[in-house]
């Protein structure tokens, strides 16, 4: 793998015809592997990534049934946080905040991990109640949450609505200063390019269509191109997941929904937060190249498409003029969808399922983007060891079973 | 913005409709010998179908439960079957 550093950048600056390589190859598959990884997102990307480096298990590809990086990877709205409810939760997400602060120098590819601070507003003084809850939850558990009064938040967010007949005025708030937001494309790129770097095949438009088991064991997979073998399987196809396994006979605790963003035109900075409003949904931040990134809530019918639907997107953008009336000036350049993988309690899916060999990383919802590394780091710690990691053990698919979810819908009033 | 049809109001807006369930499922009984697996399957697991699914909505306003067949993928919408009409049916 070629290393970026300053030196890298001037000399090629100075040819006339600069000489930069590809950051990864353009694999063929081979007929057998160690490990195969099913989705070449974030999430996938960073498995192959961690098995490579934290395990030592090279021999591995990544399958994409398009390029890799443009499904969730590629829609998200590219939020950093661990400002949620319960221990399991906490210790999982801020696994992969820690992660991320280290990722650009680890990867060594600039993932512009800026973190700005992640701030919630409230409106009544029930909510700022909630917001006492959560901070305290944060406190406790071990990671930054400060409370802020209605004057701290305007200090920080001078555009709010502060019309006198504003619906939803300033409160208070609360505010994870550790959070922010990374590029997500060079998310997937970076570890794209560090696993290539150690070898693995990133195979792309290589759709899977069927699995190979023997003797009730998975032994590879037959694709678009072809059969291709390994003994073990990692699946982190976010919506996907449930249309893959349901070939292996399993149903998933998971409904798919679409989930919208929206992007207005670049204008100066004027948003350094990002901001969420307790009583819209909506959550708002300016991206690096200024435009304002937001979005909201699901929508309300379960889809597998990629398109979003009117009255989702009136309740965002509504809430968003609410929050902020001068961006009512802007112009809305794009407007796109995602499909996520909802589970009812809002807790992804870590774990085996009844088919040995085969693994599964899913059921992130609205907020996959924040949990690459740590998706990665516990998936290849599972297929690596054929057991838990102590962070990912809640999460595991028997937790329907027992009885014992982590139930963060409720916990930290996430927006599904 | 997409049209459904109550079986009571007649066809309405989207937005006065929320999701339930995925239909076709049967509680089973009786509860002293359903397995933990079992009843977390009854109570959690979806098939979430690319294509055509059937499913139980409610119309909020007149609060009538329905069967909804339509597709995940193309959003066209099928029919709406009220769940007193399917239920005759199927006895």
């Amino acid at each position: 793998m070629e290393n970026y550093h300053i030196g890298s950048l001037i000399t090629q600056g100075l040819k006339k015809k600069p000489s930069w390589k590809p950051a990864w190859r353009k694999a063929k598959a081979k007929p057998s592997y160690d490990v195969i990884i099913i989705g070449g997102g974030g999430h996938g990307l960073a498995t192959a990534y961690y098995l490579a480096k934290n395990h030592g298990i090279k021999n591995v590809a990544i399958l994409e049934k398009g390029p890799i990086g443009l499904g969730n990877t590629g829609r998200n709205t590219t939020t950093i946080r661990s400002n949620y409810f319960y221990p399991e939760s906490v210790a999982l997400y801020d696994l992969s905040l820690r992660l991320y602060e280290n990722l650009s120098k680890e990867l060594n590819f600039n993932i512009m991990f800026s973190q700005r601070g992640m701030m919630m507003v409230a409106h009544t003084p029930t909510q700022m109640e909630i917001c006492n809850r959560i901070a305290n939850a944060m406190v406790i558990n071990g990671v930054d949450g400060e409370l802020l009064t209605a004057r701290q938040v305007m200090d920080k967010i001078p555009l709010w609505n502060k019309k006198k007949d504003a619906r939803y005025k300033c409160h208070g708030g609360i505010m994870q200063n550790r959070g922010g937001v990374a590029r997500h494309d060079a998310v997937a790129w970076g570890y794209a390019r560090a696993a290539d770097g150690f070898g693995v095949d990133i195979i792309e438009n290589c759709m899977v269509e069927d699995f190979l088991l023997e003797a009730g064991r998975v032994k590879g997979v037959i694709t678009s191109k072809g059969e291709i073998r390994a003994d073990r399987i990692g699946i982190a196809a976010a919506g996907g997941t449930p249309y893959l396994v349901a070939k292996l006979g399993q149903n998933l605790p998971i409904l798919d929904y679409a989930l919208q963003a929206f992007v207005t035109e670049p204008i100066k900075p004027c948003l350094d937060v990002v901001v969420l409003s307790l009583g819209t949904g909506t959550y708002v931040l300016q991206s690096d190249k200024g435009e304002i990134v937001f979005g909201g809530g699901l929508d309300r019918i379960p889809t597998h498409t990629q398109r979003g639907n009117l009255p989702a997107q009136e309740t965002v953008v509504s809430g968003l003029l609410e929050m902020f009336p001068s961006f009512g000036q802007l112009k809305l350049l794009r407007q796109w969808a995602g499909v996520v993988d909802v589970v009812p309690d809002s807790s992804p899916l870590i774990g085996p399922i009844d088919t040995p060999g085969v693994y599964i990383n899913c059921g992130w919802g609205t907020g996959g983007f924040k949990a690459i590394p740590a998706g990665g780091w516990l998936l290849a710690h599972l297929i690596a060891k054929d057991e838990h990691h102590f962070i990912s053990e809640p999460f595991d698919l028997n937790r329907f079973n027992t009885g014992r979810l982590i139930d963060e819908a409720t916990g930290s009033g996430i927006a599904h | 913005m997409q049209i459904f049809e109550c079986p009571f109001c007649g066809e309405r807006n989207e937005t006065e409709f929320h999701f339930l369930t995925e239909a076709g499922k049967e509680r089973p009984e009786p509860a002293e010998e359903v397995s933990d697996s079992r009843w977390a399957e009854y109570l959690y697991l979806h098939k979430s179908p690319r294509g055509k699914t059937s499913e139980i909505w409610v119309h909020i306003p007149c609060g009538e439960f329905f069967i909804l067949q339509r597709d995940t993928v193309t959003r066209e919408v099928y029919q709406s079957i009220s769940l007193q009409d399917y239920q005759t049916k199927k006895v």
